[in-house]
C-alpha cells in the first residue's frame, strides 16, 4: 500500500515550505518530494492542491472523560472529534473516575485509545494520590504503562513543598510536570473573572492574581530545583509577564493557552451563558491581548484547547451550579488560524504553537522526514464554516461558539499513515 | 403608558419610564392598605406562587400581603418545605409549579442569576424577589418610592450607599434604578467590601463615611451581613460600628433634612445605631409600609388583565 498526497503546500517550519508530494508506504514518510518528481504509480492519491499539510497538530491538554463519565465523552467521540479537528495526538487529563493515578487506569486508557485506532492518546497522570495534593505517585509505573506527563490538573497542588519534591522526584523518571496555576484560598468562591462584569452579575469573582501567584510559584521552584515545569492554560497578563520574565534568565518553563483565552473576554458571559464558564475564566481584554502578544513573541509555546465536555443538563444550570469548561477539539484549529488571518501569526508560528512545541515539550518526533510515522494534517486554511454544535462528534455540546462563522479548517487527517479522518 | 414587561427580573432591565410608572402605579395602590376592609378584587382567581429558596420575613410577607390584598389566591412555600430538599433541580421544582398554572411566580433564591434562569423557561410571569448578590429589584423600587414620596422628586438628589457593596444585592439594584432616575450616587465601605469595576454602574467611590455624607440627600445603610463576618472582610463589629456605622453624629454632616434609610433586618448598634434608626429622618418603616404597595402594583401589571404587546 503506497499513497500519495500531490500537489500540497507542505509546511514543517524550518524543514520544507512548498508545493510537494508526500509518498507514504507502511504508515510511514517514505519521501517528501517536488510535485511530478516520482513518476511511480500509487495505490490511493490525495489531491491536495490549494490545502496545506503539515506535521499532525497535537492538543496537549484534554479531558476524555473516560473512565468514569462516559455520558460526556468516551475516548472514542473524544478521539473522532480530535481527528475532525485536525489533532492527530491528544493529552488527556487525569481527572477521570477513578483518577488516573496508578498505572491500571493508564494501561486502560493506552488499550482503549488503541482499540478506537484514530489519534494517539498520551494519558498525563496524576502528580499525587487520588488529587489529594499529599502523597506522591509510582512515577515509574506510570511512565512504564504509558503516562507521557504528570498534572493534578483543576486541583492543583496547593502544598508548594509537595510540588517541590514532585518536581525533584518526576526528574528520576524523565516526566514532565504540567501545573494548572490556581491558589484556592484567592479563587474562592469565585465563578468568573473578577471585573465589572462579575459586578454587575452579582457574581464571585476569580482575579488574576490567583492564577499568577502559582505561576510565579513554580517559576521559582522550577529554578530552584533546575526541573522543567509546563504551565497550562495562560489566561492573564501576569503570568505571561512573569513566564516571558522566567525564560529570558534560562528557568526551564514552557506555556500553553487556549483559543478562547486570545478570542473572547468575560463579557462573553452576557446574562450568565454557562457556555463562557470555564477555569480559569475568561479574562479582560488586556489579558486577551497580552495572550496574543504571548503568542507572538514566543512566551506562550503552544495552543492547547482543555477541551471539557459536559452533559447538556448539566449546562443548564444558574451559573454557580454549571460545571466549569467548553469544547475545544473541533474548533481550535479556526480560532487559531484567526490569528493568521490577522496576520499576528504566520502559518509557521502556527504549525510550531500546535505542532512543533508541543511534541518538543513532550519529548515526541514529528518531522516530516522520510521514515517518520506520517502523521499528518491536511487542512484548508481558506474554508469558511459555520460551526454547529449539533454536528460535532463529541459526546458533548458545550460552546461558546456555535453560530460563528470560522476560516479554515482540517479536511483529512492521517495518523500512522491512515486516513482517520477526510473531508475533501 | 403601555407596561409589556412579562417578568420584573432586575432594574437594569426597567427603562426610567418603566420605574416611574410602576412607581405611580404603587402610589394609587398605598390608599387600598389604609382602607378599614383592606381587599380589592382586581386579580380575583389568579395564581401567585411564592417560591422563597433564602430566609426572609419582610420580603415574604410583604409579597403576600400584596396578592392578598388583591383578592389573588397566594401560595407561599421554601426550599425546606418543597421537593428540592428531596434533591429536585431548581429548574424541575419550578417546571413542576409552572404545570400548575400560576399567573406570577416570586423567586428568591442564594445564586445569582436564579431568576434569570428560571424566567427564560417559564412562560408565566417573575419577580425577582432577590437572587444571590445580583438584584431585589423590589426593594430598589420601594426605595425609589419612598425617597420619591419625600423629596418629590430622585432626579438631582446626592444619595450615599453605605456597607457591604461587595455583597448587596440592594445596593446593586439601588445604584442602578438611582442613577437612572438621576440622582448621584456615592458609595463607600471597606475596601474590601468595594467590588472591582463598580464604576461601571455610574456611581462615585467616597474615600470615607464622612465623605459620603457630606451634604447628602439620602443615606442608605446596608445590613452587614452575619453570615459573611467569618470571611475576613472587617475586623470586628465594634471597629466597623466606629468607622463605618451611622450614628447622630455622623449624620449631622447630611443636609439636615437627610433620609435614613435601611433594608432591614439591622444590626442596631453596628451599621445603624438605635438613635439613628428610631430618629425622626429614619424612614424605615415607610420603607415596608411602601413595599406592599409596590409588590401590589407589580403583581397588578404582570398579571392584572393588561395584555402583554407579544400577545397581540
Amino acid at each position: 500500500m503506497r499513497m500519495k498526497i500531490e500537489n500540497g503546500h507542505v509546511l514543517d517550519p524550518g524543514r520544507v515550505d512548498g508545493i510537494r508530494d508526500i509518498w507514504i508506504r507502511e504508515g510511514r514518510i517514505e519521501a517528501i518530494t517536488e510535485p511530478g518528481e516520482i513518476k511511480d504509480a500509487a495505490d490511493e492519491v490525495l489531491d491536495a492542491k490549494g490545502l496545506v499539510i503539515t506535521p499532525g497538530l497535537i492538543d496537549m491538554h484534554v479531558h476524555l472523560r473516560e473512565p468514569g463519565q462516559e455520558y460526556k465523552e468516551t475516548i472514542e467521540t473524544g478521539c473522532r472529534a480530535a481527528v475532525r479537528g485536525g489533532f492527530t495526538a491528544v493529552c488527556c487529563m487525569p481527572n477521570t473516575r477513578p483518577v488516573n493515578d496508578n498505572a491500571g487506569i493508564t494501561a486502560f486508557i493506552v488499550s482503549r485509545a488503541r482499540e478506537v485506532n484514530l489519534a494517539r492518546v498520551y494519558p498525563v497522570a496524576a502528580i499525587t494520590a487520588g488529587l489529594s495534593g499529599t502523597q506522591l505517585n509510582e512515577y515509574a509505573d506510570l511512565k512504564a504503562a504509558g503516562a507521557i506527563a504528570l498534572s493534578d490538573d483543576g486541583m492543583p497542588v496547593a502544598n508548594a513543598q509537595v510540588m517541590r519534591r514532585a518536581m525533584e522526584y518526576a526528574k528520576a523518571f524523565g516526566l514532565l510536570l504540567i501545573s494548572h496555576c490556581e491558589d484556592h484560598t484567592l479563587a474562592g468562591d469565585g465563578v468568573m473573572n473578577e471585573g465589572e462584569t462579575a459586578t454587575r452579575l452579582g457574581l464571585s469573582g476569580i482575579s488574576n492574581l490567583s492564577e499568577s501567584i502559582v505561576v510565579e510559584r513554580e517559576i521559582g521552584l522550577a529554578e530552584w530545583t533546575g526541573s522543567r515545569i509546563h504551565i497550562a492554560h495562560v489566561s492573564t497578563r501576569e503570568s505571561v509577564r512573569a513566564i516571558r520574565e522566567a525564560k529570558k534568565r534560562g528557568v526551564q518553563v514552557t506555556a500553553e493557552t487556549a483559543p478562547h483565552y486570545f478570542t473572547l473576554t468575560d463579557v462573553a458571559v452576557g446574562m450568565y451563558d454557562t457556555a463562557a464558564k470555564m477555569n480559569p475564566p475568561l479574562r479582560s481584554e488586556a489579558d486577551r491581548e497580552a495572550i496574543r502578544e504571548g503568542l507572538r513573541d514566543g512566551t506562550l509555546d503552544c495552543i492547547a484547547t482543555d477541551h471539557a465536555p459536559h452533559a447538556p443538563m448539566e449546562k443548564d444550570a444558574p451559573f454557580d451550579d454549571a460545571p466549569n469548561g467548553i469544547l475545544g477539539l473541533e474548533t481550535s484549529l479556526g480560532l487559531s488560524l484567526a490569528l493568521v488571518h490577522e496576520g499576528l501569526l504566520s502559518l509557521g508560528d502556527l504549525v510550531r504553537l500546535m505542532s512543533k512545541n508541543p511534541a518538543r515539550i513532550l519529548g515526541l518526533s514529528n518531522d516530516l522526514v522520510p521514515g517518520a510515522p506520517a502523521d499528518l494534517t491536511v487542512m484548508d486554511t481558506e474554508a469558511v464554516w459555520t460551526v454547529d454544535p449539533s454536528d460535532f462528534a463529541s459526546l458533548s455540546r458545550n460552546t461558546p461558539f456555535g453560530g460563528w462563522k470560522l476560516k479554515g479548517r482540517a479536511v483529512a487527517t492521517l495518523v500512522g499513515g491512515r486516513v482517520v479522518f477526510r473531508d475533501c | 403608558m403601555q407596561f409589556t414587561k412579562k417578568d420584573i427580573l432586575d432594574i437594569a432591565s426597567l427603562s426610567a419610564e418603566e420605574i416611574t410608572h410602576i412607581l405611580d402605579t404603587a402610589q394609587g395602590m398605598k390608599e387600598i392598605s389604609l382602607r378599614p376592609v383592606k381587599k380589592v378584587p382586581t386579580l380575583r382567581g389568579k395564581t401567585l406562587v411564592l417560591f422563597f429558596h433564602e430566609d426572609s420575613t419582610r420580603t415574604k410577607v410583604s409579597f403576600d400581603i400584596a396578592g392578598k390584598r388583591l383578592s389573588a389566591d397566594v401560595i407561599a412555600l421554601g426550599k425546606s418545605g418543597s421537593s428540592m430538599a428531596k434533591g429536585e433541580t431548581l429548574l424541575d421544582t419550578v417546571k413542576t409549579l409552572e404545570a400548575m398554572q400560576p399567573d406570577v411566580l416570586v423567586m428568591r433564591h442564594g445564586t445569582s442569576g436564579a431568576a434569570h434562569f428560571i424566567a427564560r423557561r417559564l412562560s408565566c410571569g417573575v419577580i425577582n424577589a432577590g437572587d444571590g448578590k445580583h438584584a431585589h429589584p423590589t426593594q430598589a423600587l420601594l426605595d425609589m418610592m419612598t425617597i420619591r414620596e419625600k423629596k418629590g422628586c430622585i432626579r438631582g438628589l446626592e444619595v450615599a450607599i453605605i456597607g457591604d457593596i461587595a455583597h448587596s444585592r440592594v445596593a446593586r439594584s439601588n445604584m442602578e434604578g438611582l442613577v437612572k432616575m438621576g440622582a448621584s450616587v456615592r458609595v463607600c465601605g471597606p475596601p474590601t467590601m468595594i467590588p472591582k469595576g463598580i464604576e461601571g454602574y455610574g456611581v462615585r467611590v467616597a474615600p470615607s463615611v464622612d465623605a459620603a455624607l457630606e451634604g447628602a440627600d439620602v443615606v442608605m445603610m446596608l445590613r452587614i451581613q452575619k453570615e459573611r463576618m467569618g470571611k475576613v472582610l472587617f475586623s470586628t463589629e465594634r471597629e466597623y460600628a466606629r468607622q463605618f456605622g451611622l450614628n447622630a453624629g455622623r449624620l449631622a454632616l447630611a443636609r439636615p433634612d437627610a433620609l435614613v434609610l435601611h433594608p432591614g433586618p439591622m444590626n442596631r448598634g453596628v451599621e445603624i445605631s438605635d438613635s439613628v434608626a428610631d430618629g425622626s429622618q429614619s424612614v424605615i418603616l415607610e420603607q415596608v409600609e411602601n413595599g406592599v404597595a409596590v409588590r401590589m402594583a407589580l403583581f397588578y401589571l404582570l398579571a392584572g388583565g393588561v395584555r402583554h404587546a407579544d400577545e397581540d
